[in-house]
């Protein structure tokens, strides 16, 4: 009786996230056209610098860059919805084909960038907030200011000359052995750390001052159970949303450490194509980062509800 | 009846005020213990010390805080933890923050048990089940399954203590436990706590700002008033026989069954508990005394009025207000 009524209403919730979601993907579609489409003459760029006009004529005739914008539109939307995202200008293959072949280094990076930051932020979080005020707690936030400040790319550039080049521990590029994916994933994690951990420790402090934290006290509670199980499960909604957040960001982010580090991923095609001209490619991946991006917001969305009884009605 | 829980000069300061000063009350098996007085008195701070939660800014000392023979002060914070929600249990003032939202009544409810007893979760849910019906709550089953936030208030609170009871405590201390409710919800919790603490023999430790509830509830009274226990003794001789200047104006403020004539107005007392900075001496009250004389800036004293009536003011206990000025 209660698993039904939970269920019901949990996937009540569900559909409206998704129909929401969808809405959101279309506007996206809308904008990655616009944008592309906004940023110049698309033949010439095509044709570039060296094209003459007719040349340019030719080219603005074979893509059907003529047509009226909405025509334009229409036309790319309805093959994008059937999977066909174009074929690239610079490998003459399928776009999809490439993002499918560079996606699984994106993602494993991406992951591995969010384990080592779930794994360093959450408990430096947690401690602080169970210090509030101590010595402790400021040596921790000093720590997350310093890691706002550094820039990724740097930090990687660093990493590659100490562990690449003088100690000669990790690979300085490319992902031929998992070892490869330790330095970019680090740099991954790194500019995420800061607002994870700022995170938990305000949520944690919020929580561990709280009635029900009291009342778990007066029932003799341990603090293993108080802290763990009263006050992080009260403090880890925002995390949750932050932390899809930031998957988006290392994901998008990937763009630069890949390129810093070699990594045959969908950021190292990105910054490829965008230095080519390769638009149909560059279309395609700023429009697959927006669905990644909404698919992590659905899920964080999801995992409030398993999180908080009260968001699922 | 050997006192359960004794509590001698308790003192409690924050960094800018005093917020007991020499609380000593003594709690004894199966009896109901009011402490009353107006808010900011100190009675919940006091209650707090007694279990070891006080907020982390407040300084606790005392010359001790005894249950049975074991001194409470002299226990660690592990050896506190395992006694309180086993031994001495509390609930709270307001049901609706002091459940965790995350959670369901069961898993609130079992976690005590499993705890302090290593029950299984099965185990512990059944004893949940049962005592959620001895607190009148109708289909239990269902209740443990539900969140916080489907119960109403009164269904909380006796939710609330019923957790409390989970490990059969000796005493149960109740910080208002009814000022967040509906006036009729009240009652019918006040009814259940006697109930249940009379058949199950708890010393019970009632914090409440009403006369109206110790009559109802009550074998012994202690009124606080700014830090200090002014008055203390049987409920029925205090309120026959009020003998501090401030006992009486709390009695004048309610109607009492037998002692109010109909048609005379109710009373109140002019002004507010003032602030007890470090070094305060003499009675707190004398700002609001229509008594007050000089040497009531001096320390004050306990004085008998009576078996286990004890009152701290300089006045002799058949004390009358001079009518004419």
């Amino acid at each position: 009786m209660h698993l039904v009524f939970y269920l019901s209403t949990m996937l009540s919730f569900i559909f409206r996230r998704l129909w929401l979601s969808a809405l959101v993907c279309l506007t996206v579609l809308v904008i990655s056209f616009m944008l592309t489409h906004l940023s110049g003459d698309l033949a010439a760029s095509i044709a570039g610098p060296n094209a003459t006009a007719a040349d340019i004529a030719i080219i603005t005739k074979n893509y059907g860059l003529d047509r009226p914008l909405v025509v334009q539109f229409f036309d790319w939307a309805g093959h994008v919805a059937e999977g066909d995202l174009g074929r690239s200008y610079l490998f003459h293959v399928p776009v999809s084909g490439l993002i499918r072949e560079r996606l699984p280094v994106t993602l494993a990076l991406g992951l591995t960038g969010l384990i080592i930051a779930m794994l360093i932020a959450l408990p430096l979080g947690i401690i602080a907030a169970m210090r509030e005020g101590s010595a402790i707690d400021r040596g921790i936030m000093l720590i997350a200011l310093l890691g706002q400040a550094v820039p990724g790319f740097w930090l990687g550039l660093l990493l590659i000359v100490l562990f690449g080049l003088n100690l000669q521990w990790l690979p300085i590029s490319g992902i031929d052995t998992w070892k490869g994916y330790i330095m970019p994933g680090f740099v991954l994690a790194f500019s995420a750390i800061p607002a994870l951990m700022r995170l938990t420790r305000s949520g944690m402090i919020e929580a561990l001052c709280a009635d029900y934290i009291r009342t778990a006290r007066a029932k003799g509670l341990s603090t293993t159970t108080i802290v763990l199980k009263h006050a992080l499960r009260n403090a880890a909604m925002p995390v949750v949303s932050i932390t899809a957040v930031q998957l988006g960001f290392m994901l998008g982010g990937s763009v630069v450490t890949e390129s810093v580090f070699a990594v045959p991923g969908v950021g190292y095609l990105a910054w490829e194509s965008i230095t080519k001209n390769d638009f149909p490619v560059v279309q395609a991946v700023v429009l697959f980062l927006a669905v990644i991006y909404i698919a992590l917001a659905l899920l964080a969305d999801m995992m409030n509800a398993l999180l908080d009884p009260r968001l699922r009605i | 009846m050997a006192p359960v829980l004794s509590i001698a000069n308790l003192r409690v300061s924050f960094p800018r005020m005093e917020a007991v000063r020499g609380v000593s009350l003594t709690l004894r098996g199966g009896e109901t213990h009011c402490l009353v007085g107006e808010s900011g008195c100190g009675k919940s701070i006091s209650a707090l010390s007694v279990m070891n939660l006080l907020p982390r800014s407040a300084v606790r000392s005392a010359d001790h805080i005894r249950f049975h023979e074991h001194d409470l002060l002299a226990m660690s914070e592990r050896q506190m933890a395992w006694l309180r929600g086993d031994k001495i249990a509390m609930i709270f003032q307001e049901p609706m923050t002091s459940l965790n939202p995350a959670y369901t009544i069961g898993s609130q409810m079992a976690e005590v048990l499993e705890r302090h007893r290593r029950a299984s979760r099965r185990q512990a849910l059944d004893r949940a089940a049962e005592l959620l019906a001895r607190v009148g709550i109708t289909a239990p089953g269902m209740r443990l399954a539900q969140y916080p936030h489907q119960l109403s208030g009164g269904l909380r609170q006796r939710m609330m203590i019923a957790t409390a009871l989970m490990c059969d405590p000796e005493v149960l201390i109740a910080d208002e436990p009814t000022t967040a409710l509906d006036v009729t919800v009240q009652s019918q919790v006040l009814r259940l706590l006697r109930k249940l603490q009379q058949e199950m023999g708890l010393a019970l430790l009632l914090i409440t700002h009403d006369f109206g509830i110790v009559a109802r509830m009550a074998e012994h009274v202690s009124v606080m008033y700014a830090g200090e226990v002014v008055e203390s003794g049987p409920v029925e001789q205090i309120i026959k026989a009020p003998t501090h200047p401030y006992t009486r104006g709390l009695l004048n403020c309610i109607p009492v069954p037998g002692m109010t004539k109909p048609g005379e107005p109710l009373g109140s007392i002019p002004g507010g508990v003032p602030h007890i900075g470090r070094g305060f001496l003499g009675c707190g009250f004398r700002e609001r005394c229509p008594m007050a004389a000089r040497e009531c800036a001096e320390p004050v004293h306990l004085h008998d009025a009576g078996e286990d009536h004890f009152y701290r003011c300089r006045l002799p206990p058949d004390w009358k207000l001079d009518a004419s000025p």
